[in-house]
């Protein structure tokens, strides 16, 4: 079985480029060049570079001695809320960026919806001086209000989408209109692991350097690259989709995808794809997504605003549909107590996104020689007020 | 023949307008599309809601939102439209994005699109070559044209490519935008299209995004076969309702 895209852009059933014609030639030129691009030496010298020397790369595989203890097995967290900017975000903003300055674009546009991708982006245009256009739901500017005042202070515009539920997926829409409108001069940075081919495979390739790093790490710790485990949050499914890719074809590691459950999954208030989802077409790509019989997708819910969006990224229904990976549910209550406990156990808070891959804990037992590795994609200070208010501290 | 190529043999510019399904109200459907006919309207675009409707700008998002309220569904139109052949003769194509015909089955939506009378598609989102591979042979075994878009960035060989696969019409873009976005054209847009006619497609083109009044009507029809409104009309029906659609034509032809 393969787990990557093949040459036609689709992981087994999902995939493909759903877009209307007037976005063909940008992702064209797309598809025809990235794989040249990122293959460049000066491409790849600079992609390394930025990476150690400014987001701060390689990232600590720590190993999570209390919390391992509390759920007897063994933790090691992949540290990327360690990052500049506090997320994995910055991994794939560092590679597109470089790569639109290739393609001669200077204006960028991207979508947010926790607002870690649009500080992310906003970040890396003002490192290159590039004109940056930032959209976010309306109810996500609210309640990710540190990260729009960090995007305003990097130079960003913030535009608020005012359309269908004001969150991710709308977002995501009016930045695709503004591509639609800006065909020449603009390059779309997609933060997830969504889209027309090929940003499912682009976005994937430069968080892979993620798992990358996990091999020699977990060696150095472990003396064995593989663990038993990789676990990710997902959204749309960046972090996951770096976290899992240089283990996809590593029969020996299993796969854990945490999705946000929301409310529950029967609540009619969650964001769990894999459970609620059918195949179909969203935001250029056909994948798993939350939607009516009538085709008319849904609106998702999760207090998680990285991973309230109605689908996940191609690459991960296939490996929902394949069985490779297994697909667990998290609601707002166990992520939110996961998150506390983090900060209790290990002196660290994660963002809320990543406490629904802590809280599997309580969910699923692993025995106690079992080695899992999690990515603990961003820390919780754009959190602050939301744990604040759930726990009333 | 179907009657989308007979229309387009006439000896005249042809104008189409689009009207978004169960917008103002849910029934409004059949009333819309006879009035159209009546007033002068050669083809008529049936918008199907959706609710992500990537290509469009807030005027048809806006009454795709409310017909979605409204109750509208595929089920629905096509209830709607069962009976629409004894009163309407022009040319009548379903515009939509691709999930939801996806979802009610593209051979079962192509096999109720025949049953009613309705002659072509367009779905802004679903590729020529995906259209071309995978499902050209149910368009036309269900003797559906599909239509597909070009616009001012289109290459040249791509335009010859559609051209090759379309078998009515080519909608030709008239400026890289979402739709209600510009109105008016300059001089870019008459270069482009001279450009088209000048490449002696074998398809003729009709112009779409931006014509909104007579002048940008007579201009767009200058050197394509026709012209369609879709944004302007919904205003129109948005601000006046549904019964000055006889003023809102007679502005555009006269």
């Amino acid at each position: 079985m393969n787990y990557n895209v093949d040459e036609k852009g689709y992981y087994g059933d999902f995939g493909g480029a759903f877009i209307p014609e007037m976005l063909y030639p940008n992702v064209e030129e797309l598809r025809q060049k990235y794989l040249k691009v990122m293959a460049e030496p000066d491409f790849q010298k600079e992609f390394n570079q930025l990476l150690k020397d400014y987001v701060g790369r390689p990232s600590p595989l720590y190993f999570a001695k209390r919390l391992s203890e509390k759920y007897n097995t063994k933790i090691y967290l992949k540290r990327e809320d360690l990052n500049h900017t506090g997320a994995h975000k910055i991994n794939n903003t560092i590679g597109q960026i470089l790569m639109a300055k290739r393609l001669g674009k200077t204006r960028i546009i991207a979508e947010t919806g926790a607002g870690q991708h649009g500080v992310a982006t906003a970040t890396v245009c003002a490192l290159m001086g590039l004109e940056c256009i930032v959209y976010m739901g309306e109810i996500d500017i609210a309640r990710q209000a540190p990260n729009v005042a960090r995007m305003k202070m990097l130079g960003a515009k913030v535009v608020p989408a005012l359309s269908g539920s004001r969150t991710l997926k709308d977002a995501t829409n009016e930045a695709i209109r503004d591509w639609i409108n800006n065909p020449v001069n603009t390059h779309y940075i997609i933060g997830s692991a969504i889209g027309p081919h090929p940003y499912p495979d682009m976005v994937t390739r430069f968080q892979s350097v993620i798992s990358e790093e996990i091999k020699w790490q977990l060696m150095e710790h472990e003396g064995k690259e593989n663990p038993d485990y990789v676990a990710a949050c997902i959204g749309g499914g960046s972090n996951a989709a770096g976290t899992y890719y240089h283990f996809l074809h590593e029969e020996g590691v299993k796969i854990i995808a945490v999705e946000a459950a929301g409310l529950g999954v029967d609540s009619g208030e969650s964001a769990a794809t894999s459970v609620l989802g059918k195949e179909g077409i969203i935001h250029g790509c056909k994948t798993l997504l939350m939607q009516t019989n009538d085709g008319q997708i849904t609106e998702p819910y999760s207090i998680s605003a990285g991973l309230d969006y109605p689908g996940v990224g191609p690459m991960h229904a296939h490996l929902c549909k394949t069985g490779r990976a297994e697909f667990l549910s998290i609601t707002d209550d166990e992520a939110m107590k996961a998150g506390l406990e983090l900060c209790e156990l290990e002196g660290i808070i994660p963002a809320i996104e990543s406490s629904h891959a802590l809280a599997i804990f309580k969910q699923k037992q692993f025995k106690p020689d079992d080695v899992i590795v999690m990515s603990l994609s961003g820390r919780g200070d754009k959190d602050l007020q939301n744990y604040i208010d759930y726990f009333k501290i | 023949m179907n009657r989308i190529n007979q229309k387009l043999q006439e000896d005249k510019k042809l104008l189409s307008i689009y009207f978004t399904a169960g917008y103002p109200n849910l029934d409004d459907t059949v009333k819309i599309i006879q009035d159209l006919e009546k007033n002068g309207v050669d083809l008529i675009e049936i918008g199907l809601p959706f609710s992500d409707p990537l290509a469009d700008g807030p005027t048809i998002q806006d009454s795709s939102t409310q017909a979605l309220k409204n109750g509208m569904t595929t089920e629905v139109l096509f209830n709607q439209l069962k009976d629409v052949r004894q009163s309407v003769n022009i040319p009548l194509i379903i515009m939509g994005y691709f999930n939801p015909m996806l979802q009610y089955g593209v051979e079962d939506f192509c096999k109720k699109c025949q049953e009613i009378g309705i002659d072509g598609l367009i779905i802004p989102d679903l590729p020529v070559d995906v259209y071309h591979e995978e499902y050209q042979s149910t368009f036309e075994k269900y003797g559906l044209i599909n239509v597909f878009l070009i616009t001012p960035q289109t290459s040249g060989e791509r335009i010859r490519y559609i051209d090759s696969v379309s078998n009515g019409f080519i909608y030709m873009v008239s400026s890289a935008s979402t739709t209600g976005a510009k109105t008016g054209f300059g001089d870019e847009q008459t270069q482009y299209f001279e450009r088209i006619d000048s490449l002696n497609l074998s398809n003729p083109q009709i112009v779409g995004f931006g014509i909104s009044n007579n002048d940008t009507f007579t201009q767009a029809t200058k050197y394509a076969k026709g012209a369609i409104i879709g944004s302007a009309f919904v205003k129109h029906v948005t601000n006046e309702g549904i019964e000055t659609i006889d003023s809102f034509v007679k502005n555009i032809l006269d």
